[in-house]
């Protein structure tokens, strides 16, 4: 039989989902006996090349590459899982989501203090670069999202309880620990 | 300025405690409290300026900027939208020439909301510098605002005074009372005294056997066992406190005031009595800042009961001091919650307590005290005079005595009925005379609303609670706009905003039923709501929290086709609107608004 398939993302995140998949220690090996990875930044697989079963994503959706990204998923994971509070509320990045989009830009590039030189005050507008969008958002609030793991990021634990369940068919065990924040 | 507001600090005591009359004061003599009186009280009670902003902005009716020198604050809550209150705001609007939310630029007239101001068998209607002009209508409103040009006073633009009370030299309102029913215990025969005088030949001990005996169980909502209460209070140590809550700030609630006009030697006596039963000496009514009209009367009639020696030093001969003050809030829902209602008094921001320490431990000042709402001890009055013995014969097993309700909506005859506990919703409902009813709203915003085929249920703690909200909902009401949506934005605005769950899914939940409403939420939306309901439930500190999600609850449950009627059937829908969200940012950077895939 073959195993099923998982694929990752990092959208508006920083990563630090990612890095507490990879604190599960060596229960990796055991992952990998578990699942077989497809796209994702864990295997450097750039873009899908089979169906997956499960795609995690951390980080919430702040320009128009994201937002190609999420629905690629969509359409080639069976479950779509949000991760993290960025994926789930915009998080940190959504910190911005009060300022318009022109003063974010200007302080990026033109007013803020640590710009160097800008003596014509051009912002980056090529056509090939993402598209920053109007604020950041969750991902629930563009394509269907079948479940949400909580954290910043979720504990290493919680995102091997639920990957396990999912695959394995268990039920999903959750200790109160794994999901109290303060 | 300066002379004044020091004046006002120095009849407060000069001590932080009062800061909620000192602010109150201020508020009425300057229509404001400005930055530099903050600053000014800070300093002379020798607390911080924060202290002082946080309690200023805890509440509605103080203002940084003037309101206007006719401030007018009409109810928007349910039943006054109901009985017609948009025609009222826009007639306001139009001869105000402003909007609501503003003051006009001469500083005459400012236009406020606000929400019920307890008198919704009576609405619309509205404060304007705090007395209550009641059954507004278009041409009323008119003259109202001529009358404001023309410079009268507000006193003198009430032409007509209400009943009973309602016409007492010190009262002079235009309120009326339609008391339709009374009954044998709060608005039956009353003479002043009696009780007391019953109650000081008794011992203190068993005055509290005695309410015990009765099964009295408190008419404030939560129906805690009166008696008890009292006892866990006399065990305590220290000096005690005995409070009366009288904020009635549960929407479609309005016998307590009803209570305050006709009956208030009677309440306070009750608090008298239970000062005797535990040894207090020292007893506060918090008055919600709606009811500011009655002060003055209320306070004569505490002047009254210390000249017949029923009050203050040396109590019928016997050596028993007890004196009581009366604690006005400052709009303000949350403050009817005991906790918060006692850190109000306090001088402070009406955020409720974790509990445990309970009040009867520690409450005002952190000493044992007692809250009871006013129609509480207007029973125990008549318990101690008639016996806990003739007060069970009324009622219901667990449930007894009688019930003040106050009954208002799409009925015939809106008002106060004192009730046996255990009619039913359809008896009552032939007593007020409504005709094709769609559903009650039992116990107010917080309460259940309760379906025809539900009729049949009892009003009584162990069936349908009530602290006296009814509400009447006609047949050609639209339920979930007019009643679940105005609840929802009343509980939002009155969060205090301590706990989080309380205070993001109330705005949460408010735009879900907003988006129900407006036709563009899908079916799983109402499953979710129920959900999020649940963990505010779990989740809030206080009955706010615990309860604000009730409106929505109460309705999927009961009304759920009205709401499928305007739900879309689909699993997922996304509003993300892909244009608008990169219009912005491509014309900041100056590039053309296309994404290619
Ligand atoms: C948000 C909230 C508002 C309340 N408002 C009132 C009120 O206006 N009047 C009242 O008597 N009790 C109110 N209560 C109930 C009080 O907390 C308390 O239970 C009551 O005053 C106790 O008196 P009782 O036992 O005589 O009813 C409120 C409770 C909550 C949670
Ligand atoms: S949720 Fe926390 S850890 Fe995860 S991407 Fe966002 S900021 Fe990083
Ligand atoms: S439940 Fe709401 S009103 Fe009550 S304490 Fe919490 S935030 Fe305040
Ligand atoms: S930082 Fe906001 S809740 Fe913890």
């Amino acid at each position: 039989m073959s195993k099923p398939i998982v694929a990752t993302a990092s959208l508006a995140g920083c990563f630090g989902c990612h890095m507490s998949l990879l604190d599960i220690d060596d229960r990796i090996l055991k992952l990998i006996e578990l699942v077989e990875f497809n796209k994702s930044p864990i295997d450097d697989i750039k873009t899908f090349t089979k169906h997956c079963d499960i795609g995690l994503i951390e980080g919430g959706v702040c320009n128009t590459e994201n937002l190609h990204v999420l629905k690629d998923f969509r359409n080639n994971c069976k479950i779509l899982i949000s991760v993290g509070e960025c994926a789930i509320m915009g998080g940190l990045p959504a910190m911005r989501n009060g300022i318009s989009v022109r003063e974010c830009l200007e302080e990026a590039y033109i007013n803020g203090v640590t710009v160097g030189e800008n003596k014509k005050k051009i912002m980056p507008n090529d056509e090939e670069i993402p598209i920053i969008t109007d604020k950041v958002y969750p991902l629930h609030e563009i394509v269907k999202i079948d479940y949400y793991l909580p954290g910043c990021p979720p504990r290493a634990d919680l995102l091997w309880q639920a990957v396990v369940a999912l695959v394995t068919g268990d039920e999903l065990n959750i200790p109160y620990e794994l999901i109290k924040f303060d | 300025m300066k002379e004044k507001i020091i004046s006002i600090i120095e009849t407060y005591g000069k001590t932080p405690e009062r800061l909620m009359d000192i602010l109150i004061s201020v508020q009425e003599e300057f229509r404001c409290v400005s930055e530099e009186a903050v600053s000014l009280i800070a300093s002379e009670l020798g607390i911080s300026e924060a202290d002082v902003n946080q309690t200023k902005t805890f509440y509605h009716f103080f203002t940084t900027n003037p309101v206007g020198k006719y401030s007018v604050y009409l109810n928007n809550s349910a039943v006054s939208g109901m009985m017609g209150v948009a025609e009222v705001a826009d007639e306001f609007e139009k001869q105000a020439g402003i909007n609501f939310g503003q003051t006009s630029p001469d500083g005459l007239i400012s236009l406020h909301y606000t929400p019920c101001i307890g008198m919704n068998d009576q609405e619309p209607a509205a404060l304007i510098n705090s007395l209550v002009f009641t059954e507004l209508n278009r041409e009323k409103v008119r003259k109202i605002v001529a009358d404001m040009r023309d410079g009268k006073t507000v006193e003198s633009m009430v032409d007509e005074y209400g009943d009973g009370n309602n016409a007492h030299p010190l009262l002079k309102a235009m309120v009326k009372n339609n008391i339709r029913k009374p009954g044998p215990v709060c608005l039956g025969e009353y003479e002043v005294g009696k009780g007391i005088n019953k109650a000081m030949s008794m011992e203190p001990k068993a005055v509290i056997e005695e309410v015990k005996s009765s099964n009295l169980r408190g008419r404030g909502g939560a129906g805690f066992p009166a008696g008890l209460k009292w006892q866990f209070c006399a065990q305590e140590k220290g000096d005690r406190y005995v409070l009366c809550n009288a904020d009635e700030g549960e929407p479609g609630t309005f016998k307590d005031r009803v209570l305050l006009t006709e009956r208030a030697p009677m309440v306070f006596e009750g608090m008298i009595i239970a000062g005797w039963a535990l040894d207090a000496k020292e007893g506060i009514i918090y008055l919600r800042y709606e009811y500011r009209y009655m002060l003055e009367f209320l306070n004569s009639v505490l002047d009254d009961l210390r000249n017949k020696n029923l009050l203050g030093k040396n109590i019928l001969g016997k050596g028993f001091d007890f004196d009581i003050r009366i604690q006005l809030g400052a709009g303000a829902y949350v403050c009817g919650e005991e906790s918060a209602l006692v850190e109000s008094a306090e001088g402070k921001r009406g955020e409720p307590r974790n509990r445990p320490p309970f009040p009867v431990q520690k409450g005002y000042l952190d000493k044992p005290s007692i809250i009871n709402n006013v129609e509480t001890f207007c029973s125990a009055v008549k318990i101690v005079e008639n016996g806990g013995k003739w007060y069970k014969e009324m009622g219901t097993e667990e449930s007894t005595g009688t019930k003040l309700l106050s009954i208002s909506g799409d009925c015939k005859k809106p008002g106060v009925y004192e009730v046996e506990w255990g009619m039913t919703i359809k008896e009552m409902l032939d007593m007020v005379e409504a005709k094709t009813t769609q559903a009650v709203q039992v116990a107010g915003p917080s309460g259940t609303c309760v379906p025809p085929s539900q009729f049949d249920r009892q009003i009584a703690i162990e069936d349908l609670n009530t602290g006296g909200s009814m509400i009447v909902i006609g047949e050609d009401r639209d339920l979930i706009k007019d009643v679940v949506l105005n609840f929802m934005e009343f509980f939002e605005d009155e969060s205090c905003g301590s706990c989080i769950t309380c205070r993001s899914f109330n705005m949460i939940l408010r735009k879900q039923v907003q988006r129900v409403v407006d036709g563009k939420a899908i079916k799983p939306d109402l499953d979710n709501m129920l959900e999020w309901g649940k963990i505010m439930q779990n989740t809030s500190r206080c009955g706010l929290g615990q309860t604000a999600a009730n409106p929505i609850a109460t309705t999927i449950t009961n009304f759920r086709d009205l709401y499928e009627l305007r739900v879309k059937d689909v699993e997922f829908q996304s509003d993300f609107d892909l244009e608008k969200a990169i219009a912005e940012s491509c014309e900041a950077v100056g590039r053309p608004p296309h994404v290619h895939e």
